[in-house]
């Protein structure tokens, strides 16, 4: 451990005893070294994660097959811009700019959410993203409404309402694909065929092979165990794949009566961990692509800061 | 769909519908989040003009999804590829100042138009006044956006005419509009250390081209991409 400072056991005890009391932490409270590292880390991916998510969905917004549904896909891309900003400046209230987590970013000394390595190659994807993958990060992220860090805790709040509204939108899309022509209902199948395992990654190795999850639960930063978020997750989604009129892509999905819930196969880790180390199908276009995207655009932040300069005004 | 004539509504609905394309494909690539978001926020509201225009031609995605290209009649301006972002600016700039000032004088005219018009200039005064502090910036801001800036005014300069040639249908003061435009465009560049560009406002070929269905290069390729899912699938609902 650091050298503690005379005053910190008890400024460590008046923490401790906030989380206990299920309070929450604000930005000018103490908080032990570690807490703050390990919420800058997790709200950190978090933020990237939005700002990668958008480029597999933007991939379709220029070929979205109807003006209503490009509306909402437009929308759903922008609330991804709105959330990176309400997260970077929840890290910010942490004393870590937005510009050095984005160059953490650029640099692969920061992740994001390893379902984005992933590619949309139809418009079910678009369907697949919203329905699995915003459906996986609702369940792992209403618990963090709720998470021991204030500023974190209420982002997450508005968060969670939009990402309820891209749920609904993806699955309401799967269901317009499976009811129509054969080509859709086909369209529709294959990209959950694709997106399913994928999707069940998303809560993260088991919990016995999860790095940080003990301390965080300690901090009530994280609420519930990787495997029983996901556990949760297969259960509320069997049901609706039926009313969908879709399958799951795994044999092994019974109901349990003594567990009351269902069984399902086993997860490759091996692509889990494959992708994360940067060997899926899209690490390096979206880190391309994003890096492009900052490099290609310096000269315009440099030109906004140099009028502000010059006209003693913040920029906007 | 072969009887389609000039209707104010589908120009100006084309109008919408293929800028908010064009700023759609800026959704990723933007130069700072905070423009993902306004430039999303832009296109969306002009998606949303688009949609109850075309709908007050036809079917919105008909219209949309199942014309050629010599059947759209929007500007040539709005056609444009993005370029960097100074010629996004440029195009956002001529075509807000103009698209205030129209739905400006329609929103208080008789026409069916009207009250899309006085919804819309609301937004549409949000989008001009994003250009123009864009513009402020870039023109006055580094050598480097300055040229930029300059480069993007001077592109498109030559489809800035074809803004007010008169639409059949469209009972408004073109002349008087064209003067106001260029009374803007004028002082607002002074503030940006930027200069009017001098050449002509339309080539021979350009003239009133958007209007009559004679569109750029660049649209067909456009129109490939967005219309190719929608005619995949023919019939097929989304």
């Amino acid at each position: 451990m650091t050298t503690i400072a005379p005053e910190e056991p008890a400024l460590e005890a008046v923490f401790d005893a906030t989380v206990a009391a299920d309070e929450r932490i604000e930005p000018r409270d103490w908080m032990p070294d570690a807490y703050r590292s390990t919420l800058v880390r997790q709200i950190a991916q978090h933020a990237h994660s939005e700002i990668i998510g958008m480029q597999p969905e933007a991939n379709w917004i220029t070929r979205a097959p109807s003006l209503r549904r490009k509306a909402i896909l437009m929308a759903k891309v922008q609330d991804e811009a709105g959330h990176g900003l309400y997260l970077y400046s929840a890290a910010e209230t942490l004393g870590t700019s937005r510009d050095e987590l984005l160059d953490k970013l650029h640099t692969g000394r920061q992740k994001y959410s390893s379902i984005f390595n992933y590619p949309t190659l139809t418009w079910a994807d678009v369907g697949a993203i919203g329905w699995l993958v915003d459906g996986a990060a609702i369940t792992n992220q209403v618990p963090l409404c709720r998470c021991s860090y204030g500023p974190y805790a209420r982002a997450m709040v508005r968060i969670c309402k939009e990402e309820s509204f891209h749920q609904r939108q993806g699955y309401e899309l799967l269901m317009a694909l499976s009811r129509g022509t054969e080509a859709q209902h086909a369209m529709a199948q294959d990209a959950v065929n694709r997106w399913w395992w994928p999707s069940l990654m998303m809560f993260g190795p088991p919990d016995d092979e999860s790095a940080h999850s003990a301390q965080s639960m300690a901090w009530k930063i994280k609420r519930h165990s990787n495997d029983e978020l996901r556990q949760r997750f297969v259960d509320i989604c069997v049901p609706q794949a039926e009313a969908l009129g879709l399958t799951l892509p795994d044999p092994d999905l019974t109901w349990n009566e003594e567990r009351g819930h269902f069984d399902f196969g086993p997860i490759d880790w091996a692509e889990f961990w494959d992708v994360l180390k940067g060997n899926g199908p899209c690490n390096e276009q979206r880190i391309s692509r994003r890096r492009r995207a900052h490099e290609d655009g310096a000269w315009v932040r440099e030109a906004a800061a140099a009028h502000a300069a010059k006209h003693g005004k913040a920029d906007r | 769909m072969t009887n389609l004539t000039l209707t104010p509504a589908l120009a100006l609905g084309d109008d919408a519908l293929v800028l908010s394309h064009r700023l759609g494909e800026w959704a990723g690539n933007a130069p700072v989040l905070e423009e993902e978001v306004a430039l999303a926020n832009i296109a969306l509201d002009l998606l949303g003009q688009a949609r109850i225009l075309l709908s007050l031609a036809g079917d919105e995605d008909e219209l949309a999804y199942l014309r050629e290209e010599r059947q759209f009649r929007n500007l040539q301006l709005v056609e444009q590829p993005n370029g960097d972002f100074a010629h996004t600016i440029a195009r956002q700039l001529y075509f807000s100042v103009y698209q205030q000032l129209l739905f400006d004088h329609l929103a208080t005219g008789g026409t069916e138009l009207a009250p899309l018009a006085a919804k819309a200039v609301k937004e549409t005064s949000y989008h001009r006044d994003h250009a123009e502090q864009w513009t402020l910036r870039l023109g006055d801001g580094t050598d480097e956006s300055h040229t930029r800036m300059q480069r993007g005014l001077d592109a498109l300069w030559r489809f800035t005419g074809e803004l007010f040639e008169p639409v059949d249908g469209l009972d408004a003061p073109w002349a008087a509009l064209h003067d106001e435009w260029t009374t803007r465009i004028t002082a607002l560049l002074e503030r940006a250390t930027l200069t009017l560009p001098q050449g002509p406002q339309r080539g021979a070929w350009t003239a009133g081209g958007g209007r009559q269905g004679l569109h750029t290069e660049p649209f067909g390729r456009m129109l490939a991409e967005m219309q190719h899912l929608h005619r995949s699938h023919p019939g097929a609902s989304w």
